[in-house]
């Protein structure tokens, strides 16, 4: 059917072009702007790409708004740090948008070392009838000049342009693991594993540093949590500390590597606190400290694997999680391009696959499941036959629709709930 | 490659033995106590793959800090473990015929302040504390040598392999260890190689204890965890257990890194 060719190439536009998986191609980041309208990428080459959903169509109401490739630009180079002979990574590790103020569009993208500004802008208009210069941009005599004209805008191709405004370098030792800008649109934070820098954006020199230095114990383990709140005056409002004790009977080796927390979310209505570690999800409430309101097992069955995951590095992995825009709904990746939701309410779960293999375009996610021991049933995929190498780390939920985006190595899903 | 996680005894019998998702029965307290040869393997296989992972010097771009950490802890608590056990007391007495008196690397020592000094100067302080690590270099204060009577103690707790030899391990970009001895020869110390060479002395745990008014933790965690030196012969040679897939080394060559280095510190100090 027409239509569905159509839908087929679209869907086709999010993925890369290469049929091969180039490493630079692989996705190391995925955020949709505040309304939703935009969707940035960010992969391991040092490239963004922007992605903008088209307006919905009173004709085709069942398009409901596809996303297209809006922008591609190079945001990092790769760089190599001379006093310590070591690369530096072009990879972008984050990507966050600044709330829209006028047409143009703004975002910070992170690589380990450098945050830039990149502004975003239209142009689908330009000039024409220069006094000073010929239609191809030659400078004219002005002697031969012997009446003058008034510019005229005159439509072109709509053309979309990224430039970057601001380079914010030098502050951090460690890799930046996260971005964060404030609601007074002013100033945002960069973070890497033992600073915070608050920068003010108008300004590239200088940052406020704030080195943690009291957190860890003396076990030194990452896998406790603070969250810094700051409040409209930039002051340092309130450092907490988010911990579980530990169960002794679980105890091995492992046990701090599995507890480190690989990602935080803070709730759309600001009252509850999400974290990632290597096996669960733990919803905590803001007022209670000591322990999680709820805990979620992504995938348990890796409990008895983790020598092997640690051999491998696997086990260092680390998993983003994310809310949909009620709170009701979590969701974050897992191997063999698994991801997994949870309700929140219903405290049911479901296993999809983000994979050009088992979902055509359109097809309704059928749910998966992992067979843990004994029997495996004739759908189930045995513990020891997943994939490893396809990890979904990077996942984002639109902030007031039911449309996910999965990033499976180098190619990018998007998932929208059906229309009926 | 093991299908379940490593098995953390613990030595009150009244415990049940940890288990990582392993559904089998609890171990009957005695053979709690008892270190079974499958388990102190495990440990070991363990222990040599974290020092593997730490080996910065096999590394192109800066490691991750979060996983080195995590890293090195790992180590760590292998050793309190082995401790615990006394079998990292046996392990440590055998490597301490001392064959590099620490007065050799005293030279070394007015480099490295200088070498921090210059280092900090950019940076701010890095307060975090690797306690265990430093811990375990202190005990581990010698170089490995082909003793034999080091091989039949080793060999009761793990499989009896070839002594590890300088040569081996310690190959990368900034030719640590055998090629020290190229760089002995060479007349003209490039910039990329002094810093490294300086820093490598730093990590020493005998140096360790000579400038404890520094807060260790500060070259400890930029150093070892940031890629700014790579692990020295001494490092490795100490940490890394009998395992390993190398020729057999001998007490001569030892000495003769030391002599080496020796040498290459008169050179730079220009004495």
């Amino acid at each position: 059917m027409e239509e569905e060719n159509d839908t087929r190439k679209v869907n086709n536009s999010f993925l890369r072009d290469h049929n091969y998986a180039t490493e630079a191609d692989i996705i190391s980041t995925v955020e949709f702007n505040s309304t939703g309208e935009l969707l940035a990428t960010g992969d391991k080459g040092g490239r963004v790409v922007v992605f903008q959903r088209e307006q919905e169509s009173k004709t085709q109401p069942q398009r409901r708004g596809e996303y297209n490739v809006y922008s591609t630009f190079q945001s990092h180079e790769p760089e190599f740090d001379y006093l310590k002979s070591l690369e530096i990574e072009e990879k972008i590790n984050k990507i966050k948008w600044l709330p829209q103020q006028n047409a143009a569009y703004f975002l910070l993208s992170t690589n380990d070392k450098t945050v830039k500004l990149w502004k975003i802008s239209e142009r689908d208009k330009r000039p024409e009838g220069y006094n000073l210069k010929d239609e191809d941009g030659r400078i004219r005599d002005p002697a031969t000049i012997t009446s003058l004209r008034v510019p005229v805008l005159q439509p072109m191709d709509l053309m979309v342009e990224a430039t970057a405004r601001r380079v914010f370098s030098n502050a951090h030792t460690y890799h930046i693991n996260s971005i964060s800008v404030n609601s007074d649109l002013q100033t945002f934070i960069s973070t890497d594993d033992l600073r915070v820098n608050l920068w003010n954006l108008e300004i590239t020199d200088r940052s406020f540093s704030i080195l943690i230095s009291s957190c860890f114990p003396s076990t030194g383990s990452p896998s406790q949590l603070f969250s810094f709140l700051c409040d409209k005056t930039r002051r340092l409002l309130v450092s907490i500390n988010f911990e579980e004790p530990e169960d002794p009977s679980t105890r091995s080796f492992f046990s701090e590597i599995i507890s480190s927390i690989s990602d935080v979310k803070f709730s759309h209505n600001g009252r509850y606190l999400m974290t990632r570690d290597y096996l669960t999800v733990k919803v905590w409430d803001l007022q209670m400290e000591n322990k999680p309101l709820e805990t979620y097992q992504v995938h348990d069955y890796l409990r008895g694997k983790l020598c092997s995951l640690y051999e491998n590095d696997c086990i260092f992995d680390k998993f983003e999680c994310v809310w949909n825009g009620s709170d009701s709904v979590i969701m974050t990746g897992s191997y063999n391009n698994f991801f997994r939701m949870f309700d929140r309410n219903t405290k049911r779960d479901v296993t999809l696959e983000a994979s050009r293999e088992n979902s055509k375009p359109r097809a309704i996610l059928k749910p998966r499941k992992v067979c843990v021991g004994g029997k495996r049933r004739k759908d189930e995929i045995s513990v020891d036959s997943l994939d490893f190498s396809k990890k979904i780390l990077h996942t984002t939920w639109h902030p007031h629709e039911n449309i996910i985006a999965v990033a499976a190595t180098n190619n990018l899903y998007i998932f929208q709930d059906k229309v009926n | 490659m093991f299908t379940k996680g490593t098995k953390r005894k613990f030595s009150d019998p009244g415990e049940e033995p940890a288990s990582s998702g392993d559904p089998g029965p609890a171990a009957p307290s005695a053979a709690a106590r008892t270190l079974s040869s499958s388990y102190s393997l495990q440990r070991q296989s363990l222990l040599d793959m974290s020092l593997i992972k730490l080996q910065l010097c096999h590394m192109l771009v800066e490691p991750n800090l979060c996983r080195s950490v995590l890293i090195a802890n790992t180590v760590r608590q292998i050793q309190e473990e082995m401790t615990q056990d006394g079998t990292w007391h046996i392990m440590t007495q055998a490597l301490a015929a001392a064959q590099c008196p620490a007065d050799r690397l005293v030279a070394t020592e007015v480099l490295c302040r200088q070498t921090d000094a210059a280092a900090q100067a950019g940076q701010s302080p890095k307060p975090f504390s690797v306690v265990g690590l430093q811990e375990g270099y202190h005990s581990e204060e010698v170089v490995m040598e082909g003793d034999v009577e080091t091989e039949v103690t080793m060999s009761s707790l793990s499989p009896l392999s070839p002594q590890l030899s300088s040569a081996s391990y310690l190959t990368g970009p900034f030719e640590v260890g055998p090629c020290w001895e190229e760089e002995d020869e060479e007349e003209d110390h490039s910039e990329s190689s002094e810093p490294s060479l300086m820093s490598e002395h730093s990590r020493h745990p005998a140096l360790e204890e000579l400038f404890s008014d520094v807060d260790p933790s500060y070259y400890d965690l930029d150093t070892v965890l940031t890629g700014t030196p790579k692990m020295g012969p001494y490092d490795l040679l100490e940490s890394l257990s009998s395992h390993g897939p190398t020729a057999l080394s001998s007490s001569s060559s030892c000495r003769s890194d030391l002599n080496e280095l020796d040498h290459i510190m008169e050179i730079i100090v220009g004495s």
